[in-house]
Parts: structure tokens; C-alpha cells; sequence
């Protein structure tokens, strides 16, 4: 614990270095600083931000988790005299908590899990990780560690010299855990009784030692089952409640524990819910919101959500590179400074240096919008700062704007694809996002499709999509919006008038009744017939006009704000797009780092000699990068004397034909050396191993090998 | 009269005894007749086995507390190393005779120092006059422990020179206790297993003080006639008792029904009990959502059990790593050139079979043509053939499924990964890590990782089912693929 109180100047040094780091590359310009601060504020907010939502993800889990420990040991110790609490065999009662296969996220939901406890239940609470626990006697170790620490912990220093035994002069067993709950139990017993009894009121006189397994499936299953039946032993003096954390399914219980053993416990089922769903969540309130100023890109969105779909599932890996977006974003673009809420971002930009200012003129989009000016304008922009200043000021709003809407636009559109039959657009909203970031939506085939699908919408479900749009709209904080809300009003009006005079002539539907009547096929099928010749030629109806219309309506509003964001002038200050950077950071290839290093070593070492065409061996490469591409022309078995006679031919090449004579058959000392310590830092690498089929042979591990 | 007879005892405690401890006469009074009276030598060591809820634990306990002997209770479960075990046994020696509070606890590491601190206990409790018993239970523990502590335990009476009884108390045989070095024999006593009668006398014994003894042994008899079958744990048993009782109850608090009906009774309780034997039994729901269901009157239905999920939602590549890795499995080697390689041929599974079955049959056979001798050679190739279709059959028949997973390199399972997926995969370090957390998950296992650099082996460990609807996700015919399904 003491490390808690540490002082902050330490941090603060540290995040001056970082500052430093920050300015080293682009030292030219002079934001460096105030990109940091930015950068840092923005995080901090993000933060936050997905922290609450993680809570509030969670909650319903926790809620449901606390009332069941609540329950758990209350009804022992309220009525033990009855009959069927004597006779019934006390099992331990035990959560098995399913969270999903993102182990990574799952350490989180244990610290927010155990602080909840903590506030709501019990102090005593234990997080078993199955690395720690190889046997039991390792278990009950950890276990009173945590136990007893957590005593210290609660109650204040005054006696920490109490409890300050070494810990091997204490007997790790289960009697010594019992005897330490009954002491801390009595003491805050007598504790209660004499301070008031409000203060302690949140945990309840004996309340229950929790004990957590992190990972079930890791644990062995003899650790398992010897911890169980102890503890069912001494349920009656130690109120035990367990919590398994699953990550694949509950089965794995029946298959860790027999029969015998699983019938000491009493197992309750908890779900917490899917990391997709806690992704989808995370993209709604991060990305698709014009609150942050800061945006990914198409192609730095879909890596991540790629990382996330095929590789982990893990929301915290997910918020990570997110966050190396935002860190990469503000150090690599020095425009990043105006990459703030509007209100800063426009006071910033009139303090813009001349440098910052040729910056923005040599942005691609910035180019675009030039040339569509006007020629005077032209050399206005390209020469006048103060004018070029006003203008950034002008498109920094538009583009604020632009978010605004294009947020609005794309759930309302979202409201459309998500209940069409194959969801042509995509089922998730991101799926859409990505879609329409990428190029112009309206141009794809699946627009096309989806325009035509919803044009077959009927009418119950189009009044109801209107009205979620109609909300949609009123909820966000646009301005454009009255206009669009106004109009799709009245579209539901006009349905509302439709339905009423079509319930005034409720006759039409006489047709239909006719076909009820019929019944042998020939007639059916006649009737069927003209029905749908009718049909083809008779003009639409008036709900079919309507609809039209309403198409015809979303896809203008589609057209006018659902523009991809690279057609936006200034777009590069507030979208992160380098997603070759992400990759090569966050999907990283050793295999392939390893083989370009050694077959190709100028790629690291950058040194001009190295530089070379592709096929020969340069001996002016190190020793390894010689060594490995000689063996990768063997099989699998590579003889160490013909490997040894190439690498001297190669390495002695350089020095030309008139070398001597006499060193050609006997190899000398210093490369035979070189040899060796070469070939054994491939071994070292992984790349070959000795082998014990041949004698003076060593083996192939990789490509090829076999 | 009582069944229990020994001089050293009056009537009335016997008779408390065998009131305890019904349907168990027999061996309590062989016990009482090895204890003898209390200041008498016993015999040195007592092993006592039998199937689980037979009464063991439970007799020794009643016996011992009842006739106030002095004794020492240990489980071995609970002290799991020798040391913690010998020090339990002395700590309870400090505290079972004397009521003062426990003195400062003795370090004893070895069977030597136990042999010489028992001694000191034994004099300074004053237990030299009267026989002290040792129990031991779940003593299949004490064979993990170390070797001497076993020995040492059978033949305590003699090492310490004091009047001590060593009980074990075990689940299994005699037999597989007894060490290579041999030992003392100890003294073996069975408990079988209750018959339903005996269970039906001790389940009825405790019936609820609200409804009569006879209204409760007709629900114990049906109760035992729906569980019996698959259950014959007393403790099981009797839980299951109470759990189910207010169900049984509630015709005759409704008035529907008084307590002599026991048709009505059987009618309303049979199908619950039956569906008991299904969920709560088996611990796919908890008794206590067991109870609570009963109370609100819930069909079971509603609340599935821990075995209806079994969906486990696993990122796009790792669905495919554990496809590639079951196939790699499950599919010979030989086979993989037929179903990764584009251009393969028509290569069909008879002809393959052909193949490499002929070469071992030929070569049984042929082995058995030197033997035969080469003048029948001709015959004997007819015959040959013929021998060859039967064994072709029985080889159809040796499904891989059946023999199990197969261990198979890393590279393998990488190479059908590449051809089973559609779009390029990097071997990026996300992949790898996969393979890695697949392990932890233990959807994959790893076979014999002593060697480091030599490329890891793994099995795959998931069933047919579970990996028929994780490929179902992705759209692959699994079946297509695998060897024992063409």
C-alpha cells in the first residue's frame, strides 16, 4: 500500500519525457506541446468515456451476482433450526460466471467484480489464477495471502504488527483460515457493538469469504476437487462462496469436476453479455458521435474491427488501438493541433505560425478546393495568411457540421438496412459506417438493391421506421434538422390520412374474397393470372406513390450527407488514415520481420554495401544473413561440412582470384569461428537443431523443413 | 434386548448406540469386540473400507463420541502434506483431553519427531491407562505422501510403545495400499453397501416433526423407487428428500388430498421427481433454483440447464485454426494431399484404401507364405485376394473417430488453415497467439512439449458436434472433409 501515496512529480517528469519524444521527429514545428496537451485531454476523456460504459455494461451482471451472494449463506443463518435446513446437505454455494472467450478483457471485470463485491458485500475476497495454483498446497497459500492482506487492508494499521507473521511460520491449511475468519469476525463483532451500528451496516455480521477462480478451464482438475471437498468440510464455520470465471461454456464444470465432487456445490449460472455486442456499444458512443473531434479512417477502422472479429474478440485490445490511432494521429500530423472542439479549434487557428500555415495549404484536400475556387480567390488563399485563416475558420465548421449530419443520416439510414431481409447494407451499424466512408454509398450495388427492397416495405413497418427516424432526428443536436423532421412528419401524416380513407372504402378488397370462394385449381390459377396482370398495369395506388416518395426522400438525404469524408476539404486534420502503420504495429509478422532481416538485411541495417540485387550472396553481409541463405537451399538435413565449404567460398570470394593458393582446401581459423558462432545463433533462432539421424548433419525447422 | 452386547458397556448406551446407528449392527459389534474394554490393548492398525456412503466416517465418529474414548479425527484430503497431517494430530491430542487452551504449536517435520512428541503427549494427557484411537480417513491420501508414512502409521503401537489404535478409513481395496516393501498387515473390516431396505429404514428415521412418521416413509418409498436406480448415496438421497417433500406435501396443505392417499400423492409427485432426477440431481440447475422454482410453481423449462450452453462464440481464424486442427486430427496424413491440393486428381477414397491396405496385407500374408512354403504359392495368391476384401471391410470399419484425436505439428495445422480459408492469412503474430489461447481454452491441447525448438505437437479435444456447428458459422462442410465420412 504504499505505493499509493507516492508523490505525483514523478509522473509528471515522466510525461514531460514523453512530451519531449513527442516533438523529436517534427522539431520544425512548434505545437509540439500543445498537440501533447490536446492529445492527452483527448484521451483522458475517451477514457473515461469507455470506462463508463464498460460499468454500465456490466451492471445488470453485478446487480444480479450481489443478490445472489446476498442470498447465498443468509438463509443458514437465519433459520438453522428448521427442519429442512438440518436435514439438507449444505452445498457451497457457487456462481459459475460465463464471460466469453476474450481473456483479455476478462481482468478488467475481475477488478470491477471484486471492488463491487467489495463495497456491497464482503472485504474478503480472493482471485485465484491457475498459474499460481499448481497444486493445492499453492492454493491455500494464495489464498490465505489474499485473505489475510485483505484484513489489513479493511481495518486500519493500528495492529498491523498483530498479524505480521511470516508467512511460513503460519500453517497453510484450512483450520488456520477458519481460526483467522472467527478472530476478524469476533473482533469486528465487538467493534460494532461498540461504535455505532450504521457504520459497518453494509456488510452484515459474518459475511462471506469470496473466493474468485479466474481461469476454470486452466486450473487442474485434482486442485479443483481436493479445494471443493475441504472446503465442503468446513462449510458450517466458513461461510465460502465460490466464483468460477468460465471462458468457454458451463460444460466445463461436469467435465473438470465428477459427479461425486459437483454435488458439494450448488451452481448458478451468470452470462455477462457478448464482446460484440460490448463492441458495437464502444463504436456507438465513440465513433459514431460528433462529440470527439477526433475520426478514424475507412481503412484504420476496418483494421481494427479485422483485429477484433478474426483474431481476439478483445474490447480492451479494441480501445488500445484506438488509442495508438489517437497518439499516432497527433505526432505524425502537425495540423493535429486544430483536431479540438470547434470552439478551441477556431481560436487556434488564428494563433496558426506561418509553417502551420503552408501546412495547410499543402494538404491534398486543401489542394482540391483551391483549384475549384475562383483565380483571384486562388491567390488569395494560396498567398494571404490572415484570409487563408478565415477560410480554415469557415471549413472547420463545415466539416463540424458535416459529422453532425452524417451521424443523424447514417442511424436513420441504419433504421432502414437493419429490418430489410438479408440486410443488404449490413447488419451492423459499423458495417454501414465503413460503407459509406469508404466511397460514395449511393454508387454501390447494394444500394441499389437495398432502394429497391425498401420500396416493397409495407406500410406498417414503413410508419414505424419513419417514426424511429423522426426521433432520431429530434434527439441529435443538428440544426439542419427542423426541415427533415418537418417533412417526414408530414409523410406520416399523409399514411395516417391513407389509412383512414381506405377504411372508408373497405370494399375493394372484395377481389380477394372472390379468390376464397374458388376452389378447383384451374379457376385459382386463372384468377391468379389476371390478378397480377392487373396488377402490372394498373396504375399505383396512392399508399405506393407515398412510398416512392419516401424512398426517394431517404436517398436524397443520403446523397446530400453521407458524403465520404476524403471528399471533405481540411478532412486530414481530424481522420487518422495511415493504416499501414496501425497494422504494422498491432497485427505484427515475425515470421516474416525474421525472414526479410536475414534474407534482405539493408532493410534494417540501411547500409548502401548491402544494398544489392536479389539473387547473390554478398559477403559483405553479416555472417548469419550468409549462413541462412545457404541453408535455405538444403532439405531437411543439411551437412555441416558442405555448409561450412560455401560459407568460406562466399565469404572469400571478395577477395578475388589472387588469393592464396594454399589456403583454398584448408579453411581458415577465423572463418571457421565465424561459422560456427553464426550457425549457432541460427540455433539459437530457432532454425535448425542438431540432429541425432546423421552425425555432422543438423536439421531443418522451418520452411521447407520437411 | 439389545443386538450390541459387551460387558464393559450397560445396556442402555448399546442400546442409544444401535438407535444411531441402524442397518450397521453387525460391524459395530465386531469393533466394540476388537476395541475391547478401554484400558485393554487393541489391535495395532484397523482398515476399514467401502463404498462411498456406507457409513465409515459416520460409525467411527458416533462410536467414538458416544462411549467418550479418547481419539484423533484427521482427513487426508484436508492435510495434504505429511508434515501438516502429524502436526494436526498432535495439536488435537493437546486439546482432546485437557480443555485448557491449545499451547504454542510444535514444528514436526518427520514420522521420528511425531513418534517421539506423541510419546510426550500421551504421558503428559494421562491417556497411558486407556486406549487411544487414531482415525485416519480417506487414507488413499497417505499413499501420495511420503513412503515411510504409511509403515510407520500401521505399526505406530509398536514404534511408540503406547497403547494406540491406528483407523484408516478408505473408499478402496487393501490391496492397492499395500507398498512393494511389504508392512504391517492391518486388520480389514468391509462395510457393504446398504440395501434399499436398510435406505428406506434410515432415510424414514428422520421424519419432519410437522407430518407423520408413516406419511413420510410413503414418500421416502417413492422417492427410492425413482432414484434408486442411478443413486444410491445416502447423503444424495436424502437431500434430494428434503428438497422434494414440500412438492410431495402440497395436496394434502391444499386439502386436495389427506395423508392416506397415496395414489393421488404418487400422481402428483412422480413426474416432478422424474424431472428432478434430470436437472437438480445432475447439478445442471442449483437446488436452491430447485426450491425457488418450486415455490413460484415455475415449469423447469424456463431455466435452462449448465449443459444447454454450449455455444462458445470464438473469432473468425480461430474457428478455422480449430477446424484446421480437427482435421488434422482426425484425418491420416496421407490424405491431406486429396483434400488441399487443387489439382489432386480423381483420387478416391477405394482407391487410396487399395493402396495402403494391400501393402499390409500383402505383407501379413506374405509372411505367412514362407512359412506355408513356396509350393502353394499360387493357391495361396488366390486366396490372397479374397483376404484382402475382408480385411478392406474391417479396415472401413477402424473409424479415426473411434481410436480418437492424433497428435500433429504446428506447421500442419498452419498449411491446412492456408487451404481452408478463402482469403490470404499472414502468419501474423495474432494467429499464433490464437493457437495459444486455443490451448488455454483447452479446445486444443499440447502433446509432449519437452522440447522447445522442435515444432510444438497438438491434439485437437473438441467433439464432432461442437465442431460441426462452429463450422457450421462459417459456412465449411466439415464432413466433406474428413476422411471417416467419404
Amino acid at each position: 500500500g504504499c505505493f499509493v501515496f507516492k508523490p505525483s512529480p514523478k509522473k509528471r517528469k515522466l510525461s514531460q519525457k514523453t512530451a519531449n519524444y513527442f516533438g523529436e521527429r517534427n522539431n520544425a514545428s512548434e505545437d509540439t506541446d500543445l498537440r501533447f496537451v490536446t492529445c492527452q485531454s483527448l484521451w483522458n476523456q475517451i477514457k473515461s468515456e469507455t470506462e463508463q460504459i464498460q460499468e454500465d455494461l456490466n451492471k445488470q451482471l453485478f446487480d444480479n451476482l450481489v443478490s445472489f451472494l446476498r442470498r447465498s449463506h443468509s438463509e443458514f443463518q437465519e433459520k438453522t433450526t428448521e427442519w429442512t435446513c438440518r436435514m439438507k446437505s449444505r452445498e457451497i454455494p457457487t456462481a459459475a460466471l460465463v464471460l466469453g472467450v476474450n481473456v483479455t478483457d476478462h481482468d478488467l471485470t475481475f477488478r470491477s467484480l471484486s471492488e463491487v463485491l467489495q463495497n456491497n458485500i464482503t472485504p474478503y475476497i480472493a482471485l485465484l489464477e491457475a498459474k499460481d495454483c499448481p497444486g493445492i498446497k499453492n492454493l491455500i497459500q494464495k489464498l490465505m495471502g489474499q485473505l489475510m492482506n485483505c484484513y489489513i487492508d479493511v481495518d486500519s494499521l493500528e495492529d498491523e504488527d498483530h498479524v505480521q507473521v511470516s508467512q511460513n511460520r503460519i500453517r497453510c491449511s484450512m483450520t488456520s483460515i477458519i481460526s483467522w475468519y472467527q478472530n476478524v469476525t469476533k473482533k469486528t463483532d465487538s467493534e460494532t457493538r461498540s461504535k455505532k451500528r450504521t457504520s459497518s451496516s453494509r456488510h452484515w455480521q459474518s459475511p462471506p469469504v469470496v473466493v474468485i477462480f479466474k481461469d476454470m478451464e486452466s486450473f487442474t482438475t485434482k486442485v479443483l476437487q481436493d479445494f471443493i471437498v475441504i472446503s465442503s468440510q468446513h462449510i458450517h464455520e466458513l461461510p465460502l462462496v465460490l466464483i468460477f470465471g468460465i471462458a468457454t461454456s458451463p460444460m466445463i464444470i461436469h467435465s473438470l469436476l465428477p459427479h461425486s465432487v459437483s454435488s458439494l456445490l450448488c451452481i448458478e449460472l451468470f452470462q455477462s453479455l457478448s464482446c460484440k455486442e460490448h463492441l458495437s456499444t464502444i463504436i456507438d458512443k465513440l465513433l459514431l458521435t460528433a462529440q470527439l473531434p477526433f475520426k478514424l479512417g475507412e481503412k484504420v477502422l476496418q483494421v481494427l474491427i479485422n483485429i477484433f472479429l478474426y483474431h481476439d474478440f478483445s474490447v480492451q485490445n479494441f480501445i488500445k488501438g484506438f488509442q495508438l490511432c489517437v497518439v499516432e494521429h497527433f505526432y505524425s500530423q502537425p495540423l493535429s493541433v486544430l483536431c479540438c472542439p470547434l470552439v478551441d479549434a477556431k481560436k487556434r487557428v488564428n494563433s496558426l505560425s506561418r509553417d502551420q500555415c503552408e501546412n495547410i495549404r499543402r494538404l491534398p484536400s486543401f489542394r482540391r478546393y483551391v483549384e475549384n475556387q475562383v483565380s483571384e480567390k486562388q491567390i488569395l488563399l494560396l498567398t494571404a495568411d490572415n484570409f487563408l485563416k478565415e477560410i480554415t475558420q469557415k471549413l472547420l465548421e463545415d466539416l463540424h457540421v458535416y459529422h453532425e449530419n452524417y451521424v443523424s443520416v447514417l442511424r436513420c439510414l441504419h433504421v432502414f438496412t437493419s429490418s430489410l431481409p438479408k440486410y443488404p447494407l449490413g447488419k451492423q451499424i459499423r458495417e454501414l459506417h465503413c460503407a459509406c466512408l469508404e466511397n460514395q454509398v449511393w454508387q454501390t450495388e447494394e444500394y441499389e438493391s437495398f432502394l429497391q427492397l425498401a420500396r416493397m416495405l409495407n406500410k406498417s413497418d414503413l410508419v414505424t421506421m419513419l417514426e424511429q427516424c423522426v426521433e432520431i432526428f429530434v434527439s441529435s443536436s443538428g440544426k439542419e434538422f427542423d426541415k427533415i423532421v418537418e417533412k417526414l412528419k408530414e409523410f406520416l401524416t399523409q399514411f395516417q390520412e391513407l389509412e383512414e380513407a381506405f377504411q372508408e372504402r373497405d370494399g375493394s378488397v372484395s377481389a380477394q374474397k372472390e379468390l376464397q370462394k374458388k376452389t378447383d385449381l384451374y379457376h385459382l390459377q386463372k384468377t391468379l393470372l389476371e390478378l397480377k396482370e392487373s396488377r402490372r398495369s394498373r396504375k399505383l395506388t396512392k399508399f405506393e406513390m407515398l412510398r416512392f416518395e419516401v424512398v426517394e426522400y431517404i436517398d436524397s438525404l443520403v446523397r446530400a450527407h453521407l458524403v465520404p469524408a476524403d471528399h471533405k476539404t481540411l478532412h486530414e486534420i481530424v481522420y487518422f488514415n495511415t493504416a499501414s502503420v496501425l497494422r504494422g504495429h498491432l497485427n505484427a509478422a515475425p515470421r516474416v520481420a525474421l525472414h526479410t532481416s536475414l534474407n534482405n538485411p539493408y532493410c534494417y541495417l540501411k547500409n548502401q554495401a548491402l544494398k544489392n540485387d536479389g539473387g547473390n550472396i554478398s559477403n559483405k553481409a553479416p555472417d548469419i544473413c550468409i549462413v541462412y541463405k545457404l541453408h535455405l537451399e538444403c532439405g531437411r538435413l543439411i551437412n555441416l561440412v558442405d555448409w561450412l565449404e560455401a560459407f568460406s567460398t562466399v565469404v572469400t570470394a571478395a577477395e578475388g582470384p589472387n588469393a592464396d593458393a594454399t589456403s583454398s582446401d584448408q579453411v581458415d581459423d577465423i572463418i571457421h569461428a565465424r561459422f560456427i558462432q553464426a550457425v549457432s545463433e541460427l540455433e539459437l533462432l530457432g532454425f535448425i537443431k542438431p540432429s541425432k539421424q546423421k552425425t555432422d548433419h543438423v536439421a531443418r525447422l522451418t520452411w521447407g523443413g520437411c | 434386548m439389545p443386538n450390541l452386547e459387551h460387558p464393559a458397556y450397560p445396556a442402555d448406551t448399546l442400546l442409544h448406540l444401535e438407535s444411531l446407528m441402524p442397518c450397521r449392527e453387525s460391524q459395530v459389534s465386531m469393533l466394540l469386540s476388537i476395541f475391547g474394554e478401554r484400558q485393554q490393548f487393541s489391535f495395532p492398525s484397523i482398515f476399514i473400507y467401502g463404498h462411498t456412503s456406507s457409513g465409515k466416517t459416520y460409525v467411527m465418529q458416533t462410536l467414538l463420541n458416544t462411549l467418550q474414548l479418547p481419539h484423533v479425527f484427521v482427513n487426508c484430503v484436508e492435510y495434504f502434506t505429511s508434515r501438516l497431517l502429524l502436526e494436526e494430530i498432535l495439536i488435537q491430542l493437546q486439546s482432546c483431553s485437557s480443555e485448557t487452551e491449545q499451547t504454542s504449536h510444535v514444528p514436526c517435520d518427520n514420522f521420528n519427531d511425531f513418534v517421539r512428541l506423541f510419546k510426550q503427549a500421551v504421558v503428559s494427557r494421562k491417556l497411558q491407562d486407556q486406549t487411544l484411537y487414531i482415525v485416519l480417513d480417506r487414507a488413499e491420501q497417505l499413499r501420495e505422501m511420503e513412503a515411510n508414512i504409511l509403515p510407520a502409521f500401521l505399526r505406530l503401537q509398536e514404534l511408540t510403545d503406547r497403547n494406540v489404535t491406528v483407523v484408516l478409513l478408505s473408499e478402496i481395496v487393501w490391496e492397492l495400499f499395500r507398498p512393494n516393501t511389504g508392512c504391517f498387515e492391518p486388520l480389514t473390516l468391509y462395510f457393504p453397501d446398504y440395501s434399499i431396505g436398510h435406505l428406506q429404514k434410515i432415510l424414514s428415521q428422520n421424519h419432519p416433526p410437522e407430518y407423520s412418521a408413516d406419511f413420510y416413509a410413503a414418500y421416502i418409498n417413492i422417492l427410492l423407487g425413482v432414484f434408486y436406480m442411478v443413486c444410491r448415496d445416502l447423503k444424495e438421497l436424502q437431500h434430494l428428500a428434503v428438497l422434494n417433500f414440500s412438492k410431495y406435501c402440497e395436496p394434502v396443505v391444499r386439502g386436495e388430498a389427506n395423508e392416506r392417499d397415496t395414489r393421488k400423492l404418487w400422481k402428483n409427485i412422480e413426474p416432478h421427481l422424474k424431472k428432478a432426477m434430470q436437472t437438480v440431481y445432475l447439478r445442471e440447475i442449483s437446488s436452491s433454483q430447485w426450491e425457488r422454482l418450486q415455490h413460484d410453481d415455475g415449469e423447469p423449462g424456463q431455466l435452462k440447464g449448465l449443459s444447454a450452453h454450449t455455444h462458445v462464440e470464438l473469432p473468425y481464424y480461430s474457428k478455422f485454426l480449430l477446424i484446421a486442427a480437427y482435421l488434422a486430427s482426425y484425418n491420416p496424413v496421407r490424405t491431406d494431399k486429396r483434400f488441399f491440393l487443387k489439382h489432386h486428381g480423381k483420387i478416391r477414397k477405394t482407391n487410396f484404401l487399395k493402396k495402403h491396405e494391400k501393402q499390409t496385407i500383402c505383407y501379413r500374408v506374405g509372411a505367412k507364405n514362407r512359412t506355408e512354403g513356396i509350393t502353394k504359392e499360387r493357391t495361396v495368391n488366390e486366396g490372397n485376394s479374397n483376404k484382402c476384401n475382408v480385411t478392406k471391410i474391417n479396415g472401413q470399419k477402424t473409424s479415426n473417430h473411434l481410436l480418437g484425436p492424433k497428435p500433429f505439428p504446428l506447421d500442419r495445422l498452419l498449411a491446412i488453415l492456408y487451404s481452408i480459408v478463402d482469403n490470404r492469412v499472414a502468419p501474423t503474430a495474432n494467429i499464433f497467439s490464437q493457437i495459444t489461447s486455443l490451448v488455454t481454452l483447452q479446445l486444443l491441447s499440447v502433446v509432449g512439449h519437452n522440447d522447445q525448438l522442435d515444432g510444438p505437437r497438438y491434439k485437437c479435444t473438441v467433439s464432432l458436434d461442437f465442431i460441426r456447428a462452429i463450422a457450421r458459422t462459417v459456412n465449411f462442410d466439415i464432413i466433406k472433409y474428413l476422411y471417416d465420412f467419404l
